[in-house]
């Protein structure tokens, strides 16, 4: 009987030949009781709108890795053509890379095109590349333009499925957010209405969800006139430390005047000690 | 504190295609769910994939997604280089020879309708695992478990469009009450020699069953 014998195909696509090995490497790392670097994560609220004349963006700044907020005021709004704008949730340095790779080559496009790319050119380059990945980058976009065909707005999930609609929140914050807009939204919304909405969406999720915080960004996308308002509100200010006290400057002074803690009771102890022993010593300062 | 979506979004869901003489009717829920969240509820489930040639999508969002998209490019090619119109077996097989490649890495179970010069409204289905197989009648997706006795009991062969539109409006609506994954609106599509009509029945507009 004849033996077949198979040349190794190697297909395109994503390798998982060392999720093996890290698997085991995980495992010998936590055994040393050690824990594996965790991907920086922005927790996060992120939603976009159609009004009547574009598309109007929002982002909060805090990105988090665990429990500690690693940047308080980090950008999420990422920049994809002069007329689309993409603001990203889940891995940090995922939605950095992936929005970057995609506006190079959306650039690339249409220089070749001769013309300004369209949104649904934007969606369909990410929902591909996302899908090719099989939700291993861990990207989830809201997708925001104005081309020749009108407004746009796309949400664009880890996994490679987009959805087109009037009104998306993505994020931890995201069902906060979504509760504001089932509540207000309405189709052909003035320019001011439409920031004011996405800004209280935004604050919703700041203020209800521990994954997002710090400010709110806003990106309004028009035919031909981007706004790119960072920081558009300041939801949380810092407080401001007394700097003065009686005329002088005491920032981090915790110098009292005499008789700010009132004295109950005093009680002198003489100590009485002998001299037991005496020695000198030297310093060397040659 | 994970982000919702994290989990893949799925479109369990129900969906159903009738054959009627001329052409057939599509229908669908509009639900998608990302764990308990709802992504989408106004979840547009069936997709052009040429001029007279619909699928109803369940399953995994994204694979039916790329999936719907690596069909379309192909039937649009096929069609391009016949100079016809393409048959929906055609369509159906390009779903079917994808679906059961790919099983292993895929959740999707699709059907196929529309109307072709040559046979017709036809109806196939490839469900999970990609079998392929023309039926009069079709259901599919999570919620469609809870109608397979309406659809058996209330379905009669050479029932006219508008008693087809009735008859797959109804079964949604019963699987829509009963499902928890499957709600919305119902989405409704007639593919026939004249074209495409596409109908969405609100949820104060769905048909109206005794409330035990």
């Amino acid at each position: 009987m004849a033996t077949v014998s198979v040349c190794k195909y190697y297909p395109g696509g994503f390798s998982f030949d060392n999720c093996k090995r890290n698997a085991l490497l995980e495992a010998d790392i936590s055994k040393l009781g050690f824990s594996s670097p965790a991907a920086r994560k922005t927790g996060t609220t992120i939603c976009g709108v159609v009004y009547k004349d574009g598309v109007v963006l929002g982002a909060d700044t805090r990105a988090t890795e665990g429990m500690i907020v690693a940047d308080k005021n980090c950008s999420k709004i990422h920049y994809i053509s002069p007329n689309i704008y993409c603001c990203g949730a889940g891995t940090a340095a995922d939605t950095e890379m992936t929005t970057q790779i995609i506006s190079s080559n959306l650039e690339l496009h249409s220089l070749s095109t001769g013309r300004l790319p369209r949104v649904a050119t934007a969606n369909r380059m990410l929902k591909q590349m996302l899908f090719r990945y099989q939700g291993y980058i861990g990207a989830a976009l809201v997708l925001g333009g104005v081309d020749c065909n009108g407004p746009h707005l796309y949400s664009i999930y880890p996994h490679g499925s987009t959805d087109k609609l009037p009104y998306v929140t993505m994020g931890s914050g995201s069902l906060a957010a979504m509760a504001v807009f089932e509540d207000r939204y309405r189709p052909n919304m003035e320019e001011e209405e439409a920031k004011r909405l996405v800004r209280d969406a935004i604050a919703a999720g700041i203020f209800n969800d521990l994954g997002s915080g710090s400010n709110i960004d806003l990106c309004v996308i028009t035919k031909g006139k981007v706004d790119y308002l960072r920081p558009h509100d300041v939801a949380n200010k810092k407080g401001v430390r007394e700097d003065k006290v009686y005329g002088h400057p005491v920032t981090g002074s915790y110098r009292y005047k005499h008789g700010t803690t009132g004295v109950l009771t005093k009680t002198v102890t003489p100590l009485n000690l002998e001299v037991v022993e005496e020695s000198v010593q030297t310093m060397d300062t040659s | 504190m994970d982000p919702v979506e994290f989990l893949s979004k799925l479109e369990k869901t129900t969906i159903m295609a009738v054959e009627f003489d001329g052409g057939v009717v599509m229908g669908a829920d509009s639900r998608t769910t990302t764990g308990a969240y709802i992504a989408n509820r106004v979840t547009d489930k069936l997709t052009p994939i040429h001029e007279r040639i619909f699928c109803c999508r369940s399953g995994s969002a994204a694979d039916t997604q790329a999936i719907a998209d690596a069909v379309t490019y192909q039937l649009g090619f096929h069609s391009i280089e016949l100079d016809e119109a393409p048959l929906v077996q055609t369509a159906a097989s390009l779903f079917r020879d994808m679906c059961y490649r790919y099983r292993e890495e895929l959740m999707a179970g699709i059907i196929v309708a529309g109307w072709d010069p040559r046979r017709g409204g036809q109806v196939y289905t490839v469900p999970v695992g990609g079998m392929m197989t023309r039926q009069p009648v079709s259901v599919g997706g999570s919620g469609s478990s809870y109608i397979y006795g309406y659809v058996d009991s209330n379905y009669r062969p050479a029932m006219s469009k508008e008693e087809c539109l009735k008859f797959t409006a109804e079964a949604l609506t019963l699987a829509m009450e009963r499902d928890g994954s499957s709600g919305g609106v119902v989405r409704l599509a007639v593919i026939s020699e004249q074209g495409v009509e596409r109908q969405v029945i609100l949820g104060n507009q769905l048909p109206k069953f005794s409330t035990v």
